[in-house]
């Protein structure tokens, strides 16, 4: 440039990683967060239009889904957060060893839930080519099975990655804080879908 | 009254239109009162704009030969004036942007009155690309079906039904009141309520597929006696056929292809899928305001509807002359 | 185990880092070999340099202007006449629909984040943008999605149901063919770039401003780069959403749209408007962005009220999602629930007003000087004021009942996108040319087409006010005569020819000047803003030391030297995060190297996307390359000899 550098500070001794909303990964990570929530939320003001034309919910004949397989899914889900509560703790202090025995729990979580999701679409009692209710809460449990996908997807990744050398990275360390932010962001985005799936349907009859 | 001929007249100077498709006509209620608020907004509008544009002047031309100098590094004092200019202009914004709001609900609030002052319902579904019309009535007999047209009695107020029996099509006819759109699913509905006696046209206003440029209507707005005279005839069941050449029409028309879509009261031909054509001939045009009702014109689009309005769901049979000649003149007939 | 105070411990000494003994044409030198491209073919492929993909973006949203330009020419040929036959229907239709989709998708959006892109990190004193090789990602994205629907239109399976393609006519019952589900997914893939370059030019924004540029110190565009940008990510997710309910609807025979079995073809008209609305103001933004740069600049004044203006962007971003119900008012919704959405179209005026005011005021008290920039915002005052005030009147529901889908609506949104964004882009391509190439603009030659382009556009686009009224319909491929719409239409096609001359002007003067134009130092215009501190063209690392700024016009307020931070590694691409608001260092942020991952990855999702319009199963098989070229681009590469770590 045309002009003469005037130095001030010296900022060779700042640190290379930081966590939370230090990181730059951290707001793009809330950047996609905010994406996928808006979309949850417009599928959801989706369902709630289509409701508004019926006089039951979910309209007769159509049964609502059982209950079970969504139950013992949001149960499994819920009680995840506690190793993933204990990744982010580990991460945070530094504590790798810690986090490598941690994440093959979130993995063998996440089969498990896929395993369970293959029983809630079995048992929504409808398809999505009978009618717009059917179409709207598959939609929902589709998208909410490819965030559960990518998430899982991600842990693996993680999970051999922090197994290698590259695994003592400070900055590997808040991937995998980060990946258990996503966590939560999975199972809290669940919660309000499985009021919709499972229990509206049962209100409005 | 002056309002809506000036505004009419100037929109019509740049060139010569008639006035039946025309909003700035205001022949009808609620297209009046679209002139009316139209140009108050217009006026305030300009007002505003000139106000801007002439500040805007102003602002570049007054010091715009005035040399920069060097010294001259004041890039972020703001004079005095500023603040209660701001405070200014934003007072006139608010005021009259409340203005045309508040204009706008009034307005808005006497179309809707008349919506209650209805004393008649047509209803009126679409179709790819033709309007299908029926004019109810709790005695079966008195039910009136036609196509692409409606006639009206002068000072009367309509409640036009609207429904659609594949994508969604919007009504309009500019000259007498707004547009609604006709949704598959729902039911919506337009007030007309006419006060010159003359002729309109409408035409569908939301895309709707290849043939949504052909797609219009004729309306018919005329004095209560003849509005009555038109219904009779049209409750009427089709002329039977006078001529040796109009009774080969009229054999071909009820046993080949056409009656498998259109129907002729009083005849076999009872298809429910195109329009109705029991008193075809009585109509201004052709396959919804595609071609004006004319002998000549009815040649070409029996003979080749495809190359009058391709796409439509009319097929090209590729009659024989003598058949041409014969349905065309049955069709001439049904008046 | 490791504490953090040990993970934070000093910085090894032995590596080269800017600063009073590393400085000049030697930092120069081992700053570019850190920071440039690989040469070749592969590299161009590689690229994450911020310059580079805005520059790409830019040109490529060009070449699709200039396409769509072309189909709006055909549009007026056949519009000239009443009772035309030059162009039938069905192609009428396929000419229309690409004219509006590529204008809206291909061009309006990808330009303005292109030039977001390009300028961002210059203007607020970073090396890079934060995600470079999201960013690479984007661009290749929003290319294969734009080709998708151009290649289609060649082979004559292009899109025919109008730009925002309303069920049921788009829908499988009657969107007949493949035509629709490409307009869909060409929407993804243009969705998924957008969202992609927002959420890089947000954290950007947020994270990586020079110290001291408090937020409230930000130049205007940075402003209205981030309000967007927030806007993007809010809004498109809608339209993603709704593309997809169209896709299955159509492939898998879900029943969104279908109210046969219950659907409704308005939840597609909610979906798309929640975005569609927000969108137009997405195209808008940028361009006030641009309004304030350039009046600043001309007018030697930094904007009065600056604060005002920022409340002024931030209010319309938010308002903005509240009016979408003012494109559906003939729709036959609840009455009051339209007086709302009234209310609120009129009211969003307001912070529009502000802005002028503001605009108005600043040349008011500073010397404006009339260069072809300043001309272009003389330009989009004239034209846009327009479009707003007619906006004003269509926001009046018993007036939106006659004017809805005419072209009273074509001159209307016309007159606020050409006088809103593109007057304000071609002022702001004039502004910034010196910039990017080095060299100057043609001044004659672009005071010739401005004018042109000026008065040509009114002669094309008034007359549609008056044919609008006089009854013509929107998206007709012609009208009978004796309506009065034989006159307003010949005047459109006339002026339209005229556009389309100054266009080609404009675009002669940006290729003669790119070849021959006079050399342009620095700062040319004598500028306020960061930018104008860097080479022209910028050096591939933009700034050689990190700029520390006090003030809103950092330029104008720097005597002979700028004050700057030092110690960011040399060898290694190095950057600095700073806190959100303060603007105060915090860390030093590895930056990603050159790879042609992103570009794979667009491939692998390409080919899933485009074979997903004919099977569902894509989806599923698809998602497997996909997923390998993303865990090739995210996995490190061995660390090097030096604890501090690397992107690579």
């Amino acid at each position: 440039m045309s002009m003469k550098p005037s130095f001030t500070r010296d900022i060779a001794h700042l640190p290379t990683h930081a966590f939370s909303h230090r990181a730059l990964t951290w707001w793009g990570l809330l950047g996609f967060m905010i994406i996928e929530g808006v979309a949850f939320a417009m599928a959801i003001a989706a369902y709630f239009f289509l409701m508004s034309h019926e006089q039951e919910w979910a309209p007769r004949p159509t049964l609502p889904p059982d209950l079970l397989a969504g139950t013992l899914f949001t149960i499994v889900i819920l009680l995840s957060e506690i190793p993933n509560a204990m990744i982010k703790k580990a991460t945070e202090s530094y504590d790798v060893e810690g986090v490598r025995k941690l994440l093959p729990w979130m993995v063998g979580i996440g089969v498990l839930l896929f395993v369970i999701r293959a029983f809630e679409f079995n048992s929504l009692n409808v398809l999505w080519y009978e009618n717009a209710y059917g179409s709207i809460i598959w939609a929902l449990l589709f998208l909410h099975t490819a965030h559960l996908a990518t998430d899982w997807g991600d842990t693996v990744v993680l999970w051999r990655l922090m197994k290698t050398p590259h695994g003592h990275e400070p900055r590997r360390l808040v991937d995998t804080d980060e990946n258990a932010l996503y966590w939560r962001f999975v199972w809290l985005s669940w919660l309000p879908i499985y009021a919709l799936i499972y229990w509206v349907p049962r209100f409005f009859r | 009254m002056m309002r809506r001929i000036w505004v009419f007249a100037a929109s019509c100077a740049l060139s010569a239109c008639s006035g039946v498709q025309n909003a700035a006509a205001g022949e009808g209620a609620e297209s009046a009162r679209f002139v009316d608020l139209f140009t108050f907004f217009l006026v305030i509008c300009a007002i505003m704009y000139l106000l801007v544009m002439t500040a805007l002047v102003v602002a570049v031309w007054r010091r715009r030969r005035a040399p920069l100098t060097v010294e001259d590094r004041s890039h972020h004092q703001t004079s005095a004036l500023v603040t209660p200019a701001l405070i200014a202009w934003i007072a006139l914004v608010v005021v009259g942007l409340t203005a045309l709001t508040v204009a706008s609900f009034f307005t808005d609030r006497s179309n809707a009155a008349d919506a209650r002052k209805a004393a008649m319902t047509v209803k009126v579904t679409a179709n790819q690309w033709w309007w299908d019309v029926e004019y109810s009535s709790s005695d079966p007999s008195k039910t009136l079906r036609t196509a692409n047209e409606i006639h009206l009695p002068v000072g009367i107020a309509v409640r036009v039904l609207l429904r659609s029996n594949d994508v969604i099509h919007s009504f309009w006819v500019p000259s007498l009141a707004g547009k609604q759109d006709l949704i598959p699913g729902r039911t919506t509905d337009v007030q007309l309520l006419p006060r010159k006696i003359g002729l309109y046209r409408g035409q569908c206003a939301e895309f709707c597929g290849v043939q949504h440029t052909q797609m219009a209507l004729d309306i018919t707005v005329e004095s209560k006696a003849d509005f009555q005279g038109w219904y009779a005839a049209q409750l009427k069941p089709a002329q039977a056929p006078a001529t040796p050449l109009e009774l080969a029409g009229y054999r071909y028309v009820t046993t080949r292809e056409c009656s498998s879509c259109h129907n002729i009261s009083g005849t076999p031909a009872g298809g429910q899928v195109a329009p109705d054509l029991t008193h075809f001939a009585s109509r201004r045009s052709i396959a919804a305001g595609t071609l004006p009702m004319a002998k000549g014109n009815l040649y070409g689009w029996i003979a080749d509807p495809q190359s009058q309005k391709p796409g439509s769901h009319m097929p090209t049979v590729g009659l024989a002359p003598n058949e041409l000649h014969a349905v065309v003149a049955y069709l001439e007939r049904l008046k | 185990m490791m504490s953090a105070s040990e993970k934070a411990k000093a910085p090894p000494t032995n590596v080269p880092r800017d600063g009073p003994k590393l400085t000049g044409a030697r930092l120069d030198q081992m700053l570019t070999a850190t920071w440039r491209t690989p040469p070749g073919f592969v590299g161009w492929l590689a690229s994450v340099d911020h310059k580079e993909i805005g520059r790409r973006y830019i040109v490529t949203a060009l070449v699709f202007l200039a396409l769509a330009g072309a189909l709006a020419i055909a549009i007026r040929l056949q519009l000239s006449r009443p009772d035309n036959d030059l162009i039938g229907a069905a192609r009428y239709n396929e000419i229309f629909t690409m004219h509006g989709t590529t204008m809206m998708f291909l061009f309006a959006v990808p330009v303005m984040q292109g030039v977001q892109i390009y300028l961002t990190p210059l203007m607020i004193g970073t090396r890079a943008m934060a995600f470079p090789r999201l960013n690479a990602f984007s661009y290749w994205t929003y290319l294969a999605g734009g080709s998708l629907l151009w290649v289609a239109f060649v082979l004559n399976i292009g899109p025919d149901v109008g730009w925002f393609a309303y069920p049921p006519l788009s829908g499988p019952q009657y969107g007949i063919g493949k035509r629709a589900d490409i307009w869909a997914q060409m929407v993804t893939f243009t969705e998924i770039a957008a969202l992609a370059a927002a959420v890089s030019l947000v954290a950007t924004i947020l994270k990586q401003r020079a110290p001291g540029m408090t937020l409230a110190r930000m130049p205007l565009f940075a402003w209205a780069t981030l309000v967007t940008s927030l806007m993007v990510i809010f809004s498109m997710p809608s339209v993603a959403l709704a593309s997809g309910m169209l896709l299955s609807d159509r492939l898998v025979g879900t029943h969104f749209f279908n109210p046969v079995e219950r659907g409704d073809a308005l939840l597609w008209q909610h979906l798309f408007w929640f975005f569609g609305h927000p969108e137009v103001y997405i195209i808008f933004l940028p361009a006030t962005g641009f309004i304030s740069e350039i009046v600043a600049t001309f007018s030697r004044r930094s904007i009065v009220l600056y604060p005002l203006v920022v409340l002024a962007l931030v209010a319309t971003g938010i308002l903005a999602f509240g009016l979408w119900v003012h494109h559906m008012f003939t729709t036959g919704l609840p009455r009051v629930g339209y007086s709302f959405y009234t209310a609120a179209s009129i009211a969003v005026s307001v912070p529009t007003g502000i802005q002028i005011f503001c605009w108005i005021a600043t040349m008011w008290e500073g010397r404006p000087q009339l260069k072809v920039p300043m001309l272009y915002v003389i330009g989009f005052f004239f034209t846009f004021v327009i479009g707003g005030l007619t906006g004003v009147m269509i926001a009046a529901v018993p007036l939106d009942l006659q004017l809805h889908d005419t072209y009273f609506i074509v001159a209307h949104f016309h007159y606020v996108l050409i006088g809103g964004a593109v007057f304000p882009l071609l002022g702001a391509i004039t502004y910034w040319f010196p910039k990017v190439t080095g060299r100057m603009m043609s001044e004659a030659l672009g005071k010739v087409a401005f004018w042109m382009i000026f008065l040509g556009f009114q002669l094309a686009f008034f007359p549609m006010h008056i044919a609008g009224i006089n009854g013509m319909p929107r998206r007709v491929y012609t009208y009978p005569a004796g309506l009065g719409l034989e006159l307003p239409n010949l005047l459109s096609s006339i002026g339209s020819l005229v556009v389309a001359t100054a266009v080609l002007l404009f675009i002669v003067n940006m290729v003669k000047s790119l070849l021959a134009g006079k050399a342009a130092g620095a700062d040319p215009w004598n500028a306020p803003t960061l930018e104008w501190a860097t080479h022209s063209p910028p050096k591939a690392y933009n700034f050689p030391h990190i700029p520390v700024v006090d003030s809103r016009t950092p330029m104008w307020d720097a005597g002979e030297t700028l004050g700057v931070v030092h110690g960011l590694r040399v060898e290694d691409r190095e950057l600095l995060l700073t806190s959100v608001v303060a603007a105060e260092p915090d860390v030093r942020e590895p930056s990603g190297m050159p790879t042609v991952w992103p570009f794979i990855t667009t491939i692998a999702v390409t080919v899933m996307f485009v074979c997903s319009i004919f099977s569902p199963w894509a989806v599923v098989f698809g998602a497997v390359p996909a997923t390998i070229a993303l865990i090739a681009w995210f996995w490190p590469k061995a660390p090097l000899p030096e604890p501090e770590p690397t992107i690579s």
